[in-house]
């Protein structure tokens, strides 16, 4: 236990320089765009007097150079203060934690669906390797990682919700029905069905082939034959001794897909009009709303590394070998 | 005494599309109660597909075609999957040769070991909880309740060995089989494992095969010895009369193969050094930010030798002792923490890489693993003639040098087209050889270079050393672990123990009056010291 809690420390530690690089990186970025904040507001408003644009810009800290700004930006987000959003009119904390409920739940049941299909499937697939359940599941997760997750999205949209009428097309919940308690779960995992399929689909694939490889791997193992040789029947061979070795790339996967993972709710969210972080973002750069937009990259940088944090944890705990 | 397991006339075929046919053809053996039958045999003879078709265990694709195996008389071949389930491990036990990959490095030993019985009995936990520990008693692992909650990376390799064996007994098979358990340990562990093998095996009269490819090991532990040869069983006979007394051909030429741990009468060497180390050491060390992670091994330590011209320096110890660690360093594969490696008036330890690079037409090393160490994409005369042309060689002339190469190492020289992996493991050990001549290096430093091989490729290969030696004028620092080997191809020989060089000194002397306790310890492990090969001492040469 000393062992995990020393490794949960160091990879803490790591990982504060790498968030403090991307915002850094990210902000100079956006420097370079042309046009402000300043300058979507006033085009939205209609335009302005150049006293009032200065004022503005005054008013928002964007008259000063790009050295300070950045530098008041990070001090800010020292003290965990994300800052104003001007399109929102109000603080950029209170914008992304309306829209963080949706894309946590989606991202979380959708990497919930694909890991596990993706290992029951890669389990069968390599059990009847060069069989025809294996041909069928390996064309299946190839067919699923070359289609396009916003046409498996409309697809599921035009048959599900609109040819037959059995899912809704989109949407969180069904608004003003005022469920509550359970009655509320059920309807929202009845709406999140779809786009959770959607999402999860490319990422079975990529956890049916690495599932199925890492198993044909462990099984060929020494160790396996001294299991077979035990006496032991090849459901316990499987259960007792390869899946959990076969487990641990997929567990270094999730790890590395949850960064892919926001990234691929930004067009799902769109599709099915979920009112989440990946659909914030689109917004925040459309409208310049530069505050927003970095606090969004700030919570996904800090969700991916928690993630990775958790996933080291467990990688440590299936794996005695692992050293501090 | 009663026969427990016997063989009758089993024939396994091999897929099509393999080298041959069958994998064992009309094989016929008895493994009588209370006996070690040795199966010896080179690699390819089969003799692991035999432990395959007795535990119902074969490859993909590979089947008993004719024949029986007859357990206590009951024929496993025709048994069922679930039956013969019953028999595997409780019945029949097995050791394998690698144990460090034939344990779950997932689950804890006592947690591996317990399943035996959770298996094939109805004991409750704590019953099987007193077994496992008496059975690591048994096996002498020291701390039995440590080692039960320990994972088996947390072991060494003779304790995971016994680990493995205290398994394969837990439900005190009838039958042991024991495939090359001790190939993959140090020669003292496997002294010490041989020693428990025949120590339970005759506390609880079971009948073991063991399945081997080294003779020394053989004189040392079989009562009866089996040969095999491509499929084929050709002799089998009392240990003493296989050993002393062979009659097939094969069988004296495997016999004649195996080097005597005397050494023959020493040659004339300068005592003019070509190469001298000195005071070298070398440090591992693992950080980390907290000090307790931090791990320093000291590999190399303080060593100082001295290699004559034209001679043969040996580097003999177990693993982790550090020779690798000073054959790399020799060659400036590792950089040295301080010390001096002077060949010639050259300090190759103080050059820069640059430098060094230059230096490393006159100073070339052989690596152990011909596998491993040959470029699978490159045809073997380009891995040749690259170092002549990385010195500056025009490419022609040195691919036709490459073809010289081959002929001077007995490779055909239009070999030179063919890929690494249309070679056989000795002859992939010769590229080697042809590479590191065909940059015609004043030392050979050959790091284990026959220990990857076959008992009569590897006097093949240490024949064409030692004339090489004589034709080029080498210098050879020899690093091994085969004091059989050391004593037939080394003038000096010097032993290493934790990083350090405990005794030094020419090899009729160490071997005849070894001083350091390590050293006798050492020459006393020896697997079959005390078996004289029944052929003269220069049996080497004699075979081909």
């Amino acid at each position: 236990m000393m062992r995990v809690l020393l490794l949960a420390l160091r990879r803490l530690a790591a990982s504060l320089p790498t968030l403090f690089v991307l915002l850094a990186g990210l902000f100079l970025l956006l420097q370079l765009a042309p046009g402000d904040t300043v300058d979507a507001l006033v085009a939205q408003i209609g335009g302005g007097d150049p006293r009032m644009i200065e004022e503005l810009r005054q008013y928002y800290g964007l008259d000063v150079s790009v050295a300070v700004q950045l530098g008041r930006y990070v001090w800010r987000l020292l003290q965990l203060d994300l800052g104003f959003s001007a399109i929102y009119g109000k603080p950029v904390s209170e914008v992304i934690l309306e829209r963080l409920p949706a894309t946590l739940l989606l991202m979380g049941s959708a990497l919930s669906f694909a890991f596990a299909a993706g290992m029951a499937l890669g389990v069968l697939a390599a059990r009847r390797v060069n069989r025809w359940p294996d041909t069928l599941i390996s064309t299946l997760g190839l067919v699923f990682y070359a289609t396009p997750s916003f046409w498996f999205g409309l697809m599921g949209i035009v048959i599900f919700a609109v040819k037959l009428g059995w899912l809704p097309a989109g949407g969180l919940e069904e608004i003003g029905a005022g469920y509550t308690g359970l009655r509320r779960v059920a309807d929202i995992a009845w709406h999140l069905l779809l786009p959770t399929l959607t999402l999860a689909l490319i990422f079975l694939a990529t956890y049916l082939r690495i599932m199925r490889a890492s198993m044909l791997e462990v099984m060929n193992l020494d160790f396996v034959r001294t299991a077979r040789a035990k006496g032991l029947s090849p459901r316990r061979v499987i259960t007792g001794h390869v899946l959990r070795n076969a487990l641990l790339p997929m567990v270094t996967l999730v790890g590395l897909q949850a960064g892919t993972m926001l990234g691929g709710s930004v067009v799902v969210e769109s599709v099915f009009a979920l009112p989440g972080l990946g659909r914030l973002a689109y917004e925040a750069v459309v409208q310049r709303d530069l505050n927003t937009l970095l606090g969004i990259v700030f919570v996904s940088a800090l969700l991916v590394i928690l993630i990775n944090f958790i996933v080291d944890l467990l990688y440590a705990r299936l794996d005695p070998r692992i050293v501090t | 005494m009663r026969t427990l397991l016997s063989i009758e006339g089993l024939t396994v075929a091999l897929p099509p599309g393999a080298d041959r046919p069958h994998a064992l053809e009309e094989v016929s053996l008895e493994l009588k109660a209370n006996e070690i039958l040795c199966i010896v045999g080179e690699s390819g003879s089969g003799k692991s597909m035999m432990a395959g078709a007795v535990l119902g265990l074969l490859p993909e694709g590979v089947r008993a075609t004719a024949g029986k195996i007859l357990l206590e008389g009951e024929n496993l071949l025709t048994l069922s999957d679930a039956d013969m389930r019953r028999i595997r491990g409780a019945r029949i036990g097995i050791i394998f040769q690698e144990p460090m990959t034939a344990l779950n490095p997932l689950r804890t030993i006592g947690d591996q070991i317990a399943e035996m019985f959770r298996i094939h009995t109805n004991l409750n936990r704590a019953e099987i909880a007193r077994r496992v520990t008496t059975l690591l008693k048994d096996v002498h692992l020291p701390d039995p309740e440590g080692v039960q909650r320990a994972y088996p990376h947390e072991l060494s390799g003779g304790q995971r060995q016994r680990a493995m064996i205290a398994m394969a007994l837990a439900l005190e098979p009838r039958v042991l089989i024991a495939d090359e358990p001790t190939t993959a340990l140090d020669v003292t562990t496997q002294a010490q494992i041989l020693k428990l093998i025949r120590e339970l095996q005759e506390r609880k009269g079971t009948a073991v095969l063991f399945i081997t490819h080294d003779f020394g090991v053989v004189a040392e532990i079989a009562d009866r010895v089996a040969v095999m040869q491509r499929g084929r069983l050709v002799e089998v006979g009392s240990a003493e009369d296989v050993l002393d007394r062979p009659e097939h051909p094969y069988t004296k030429a495997l016999i004649a193969a195996v080097p005597p741990l005397a050494p023959p009468p020493p040659q004339d060497v300068a005592a003019e050094p070509i190469l001298r180390i000195e005071h070298v050491s070398k440090t591992y060390r693992k950080g980390g930010l907290i000090a307790r992670s931090r791990r320093v091994t000291h590999a190399v330590q303080d060593v100082s030798l001295n290699l004559p011209r034209g001679g043969t320096l040996g580097i003999v110890g177990e693993s982790g002792s550090g020779k690798s660690t000073l054959a790399r360093c020799i060659v400036r594969l590792l950089d040295p923490d301080s010390g001096s490696i002077c060949l010639g008036d050259t300090d190759l330890a103080a050059l820069s890489r640059r430098a060094m690079r230059e230096q490393t037409r006159h100073i070339q090393m052989v690596f152990q693993d011909p596998f491993a160490s040959l470029n699978p994409r490159r045809r073997a005369g380009e891995l040749v003639a690259q170092g002549p042309i990385i010195h500056g060689e025009p490419p022609a002339r040195a691919l036709a040098k490459a073809k010289e190469m081959f002929a001077l190492v007995g490779l055909d020289p239009d070999a030179t087209e063919r890929y690494p992996h249309e070679f056989s493991g000795g002859q992939r050990q010769r590229i080697g050889l042809a590479r590191a001549l065909a940059l015609e290096p004043q030392v050979l430093v050959a790091d284990e270079p026959v220990s990857a091989l076959d008992v009569s490729v590897q006097a093949q290969v240490l024949r064409l050393l030692a004339d090489l030696r004589s034709r080029l004028g080498l210098s050879m620092v020899f690093i091994t672990h085969d004091l059989r080997v050391a004593a037939q191809i080394c003038d000096r020989i010097a032993v290493m123990q934790g990083g350090v060089v405990v005794e030094e000194g020419w090899t009729a002397e160490v071997f005849g009056a070894p001083r350091h306790s390590y050293t006798q310890a050492l020459l006393a492990s020896v697997p079959g010291r005390d078996w004289v090969p029944p052929v003269q001492a220069d049996a080497l040469l004699a075979v081909s």
